[in-house]
């Protein structure tokens, strides 16, 4: 048993001369948020993708529990007890919500000769998993197509969790997600922490990541710029490090609407996560 | 942190919550049914003619058998294009591997002197294989399996005129049913059931008989059958099996599919070699009626097909559909069809309310799609 559940040792992917990742370094543990930061177009999700089995590395190491390990195919990679809720969440909007949560594990029963779908089970599973993660569905019968952002990202978490996963992925979660469904999504992420399970969070929003994050890793332009907890560093600094190959322009600006954000919290007296919250609130 | 709580506390106060929703959520739920257009569309059709028809001999034994074996052929093929058609692929060759299929039979049997359920099963396999190939390229290539299959439309309607010419020197291949006499497999598929049941209701008056005391429908015939076992089997797949869950989720999301380990590509290429079975069992069916085969059929009938899946509710972008549904898409075809023939209407008519009806149901699953997706 390894210290670290996840181990990436010099790893490099290429797309024919696009060079997506140099030499990552990275470990995981288990019970803690890791969180992966960098711009558009920085590799984030080239990485995860190369965790996940869906891309091979093309150079270095992947310790899987200590253990050397290449993945053929999503699929290994979620026998192996690595999950990976992808941006575009891997969901059918037009199936159900127990039809979703079972896609790819169907649960089944055998009648007779046949292997069927136990529906009524399956049901009641999806069900309680969801309630575990706080969301409560009417029907699980009902297509998903009806849910909100928020319950979909949930609903793929908790699919990953109740599938006995011990690495979470999530690629940009709350991308896509207004401030309160946000806030929802991360506090999913808290439980599947607390249960130990270790969690790789992507996303190129610090104010989402800092409140949950234990740690670190920053890339920039396929290469890591390095791996910090949480307590050596703070949220200017990550923000800066995340401009630093920019335009100085780029980065001023940003810096200036961090400010004004960070200004706008402290008149609030919360974090500015709470802040902009309330700002989001107000508005409606 | 005290406002990111709320929703859990809340979520767990209305524990049982459903009583409150349940009527709503079932009409809903029935209002999302994939059959439900084409199960209401034919009870209408049903009705408009027993009204304009009712005397016409279109629902006496003999007129309910000819419009039930139209419905079966077609139902056959749809019931194939509908479970592509939800895993997200079309087959467009669907036609003219019926005239292939025909000839697969027809020549090994006629000309090379093959038992003729050694022809049977030879086409089966050979169409299968090219619907095999269909699907590898569609998977493989990632093209739109609308060009693919229209590829093979031409291919295989060519590769008809031109084999049958070769081997036969003719197009039309007749004398079929001779070689066919007393073998099990092509009975099984031209022959009729129930026939003693039928005379017995025709010696006890039950049914009507012609001067020679033979009733006007002798059995069910073969087709029929087909039909009913091919509905009753894919819809059990469909909705309640692992295999099921996967052509939804073929058709929904190949992608995401693909992601969580659903073996898409080997769905799609099962499905591509099931509509060419389909198709098979289609021209088996034909030739054993007929008697023989001939190049040009299966004329259009992939568009037959798609559209009797469409008005059963299949989404032509993938990932919702219903076997039951194309089943009944295909009956308002084959009661259409047949209504128009008994009523006297010129059949012209029938392919302006083909247009009509394709766009009516096009237009509502449309409409249904942004219920279920909850275009908001
Ligand atoms: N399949 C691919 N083929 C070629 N280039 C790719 C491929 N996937 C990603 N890239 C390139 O790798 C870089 C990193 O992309 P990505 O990992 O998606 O970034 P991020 O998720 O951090 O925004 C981009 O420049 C992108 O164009
Ligand atoms: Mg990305």
């Amino acid at each position: 048993m390894s210290d670290y559940i996840l181990e990436l040792k010099k790893v490099s992917r290429y797309f024919g001369s696009v060079i997506a990742l140099k030499d990552i370094d990275m470990k995981v543990k288990l019970g803690e948020v890791h969180c992966l930061l960098g711009d558009n177009g920085a590799g984030k999700s080239t990485l995860i993708k190369t965790l996940a089995g869906v891309h091979k590395a093309s150079e270095g190491e992947f310790l899987l529990d200590g253990q050397t390990t290449e993945f053929e195919s999503p699929k290994d990679a979620l026998d192996a007890g690595i999950a990976t809720v992808y941006q575009d969440l891997a969901l059918v909007p037009l199936m159900s919500v127990t039809r979703n949560f079972f896609m790819g594990r169907e649960l089944t029963k055998k009648i007779g000769p046949f292997n069927i779908f136990d529906t009524k089970r399956a049901n009641e599973i999806a069900r309680a998993g969801l309630a575990e993660m706080g969301i409560d569905v009417r029907d699980p019968e009902h297509p998903i197509g009806t849910m909100s952002g928020g319950e979909r990202q949930c609903l793929a978490i908790a699919r990953a969790i109740h599938f006995g996963a011990k690495v979470l992925i999530l690629d940009e979660p709350t991308a896509a997600l207004g401030v309160k469904q946000s806030a929802n999504v991360l506090k999913v992420v808290a439980r599947a922490r607390a249960r130990g399970l270790a969690v790789i969070l992507i996303t190129h929003n610090v104010h989402h990541a800092y409140p949950i994050a234990d740690h670190f890793t920053l890339l920039n332009r396929g290469k890591s710029l390095g791996s910090w907890l949480k307590a050596d560093v703070s949220r200017e600094e990550i923000l800066e490090m995340m401009a630093g190959g920019q335009e100085l322009e780029d980065l001023e600006s940003e810096l200036a609407e961090f400010t004004r954000t960070d200004a706008a919290a402290n008149a609030g007296e919360g974090s500015t996560f709470e802040a902009a919250a309330a700002a989001q609130n107000a508005h409606h | 942190m005290s406002t990111m709580t709320t929703p859990v506390q809340h979520a767990q106060k209305n524990i049982p919550p459903d009583e409150r929703l349940r009527s709503e959520s079932s009409l809903k739920k029935l209002l999302t049914r994939p059959e439900l257009g084409s199960v209401s569309g034919a009870i209408l059709m049903f009705i408009f003619f027993a009204i304009v028809a009712g005397d016409s001999g279109m629902f006496n034994a003999d007129g309910i058998m000819n419009w039930t074996t139209v419905s079966a052929q077609l139902g056959i093929l749809a019931i194939g294009a509908c479970l592509l058609m939800i895993a997200g692929e079309f087959d467009l060759s669907i036609g003219s591997m019926i005239g292939f299929a025909g000839m697969m039979i027809s020549i090994p049997a006629l000309y090379w002197g093959w038992p003729v359920w050694t022809a049977i099963l030879f086409a089966f396999a050979g169409a299968m294989l090219i619907g095999f190939i269909n699907g590898y390229i569609v998977v493989k290539t990632g093209l739109p399996s609308f060009i693919v299959s229209l590829a093979f439309l031409f291919i295989l309607r060519g590769l008809t005129i031109a084999l049958s010419i070769l081997f036969t020197n003719k197009t039309i291949v007749s004398g079929v049913s001779e070689v066919a006499e007393g073998d099990i497999l092509a009975a099984a598929f031209g022959g009729q059931i129930g026939t003693s049941l039928f005379s017995w209701l025709g010696t006890n008056g039950w049914m009507e008989v012609y001067a020679d005391g033979t009733p006007i429908v002798t059995g069910i015939p073969m087709v029929i059958i087909w039909w009913l076992l091919l509905m009753v089997i894919c819809s059990f797949v469909l909705l309640r099996t692992r295999f099921g869950n996967w052509i939804f989720a073929s058709g929904g999301d190949d992608k995401a599919a693909k992601n969580l380990g659903v073996p898409t590509d080997r769905v799609k290429i099962m499905l591509f070699m099931f509509t060419a079975f389909c198709a098979t069992v289609f021209a088996a069916c034909q030739v054993f009626e007929f008697g023989s085969a001939a190049a040009d059929r299966g004329l259009l009938k992939e568009f037959e097909a798609i559209i009797a899946a469409v008005i059963g509710g299949a989404l032509l972008t993938g990932g919702y559909g219903s076997v039951i549904g194309a089943c009944f898409g295909a009956l308002i075809f084959g009661v259409v069809q047949m209504g128009i023939f008994f009523t006297g209407i010129d059949s012209d008519w029938f392919r302006v309310f083909l247009g009509v009806m394709l766009l009516i149901a096009v237009l509502f699953n449309n409409f249904i799609r942004k219920k279920v997706t909850g275009a908001r």
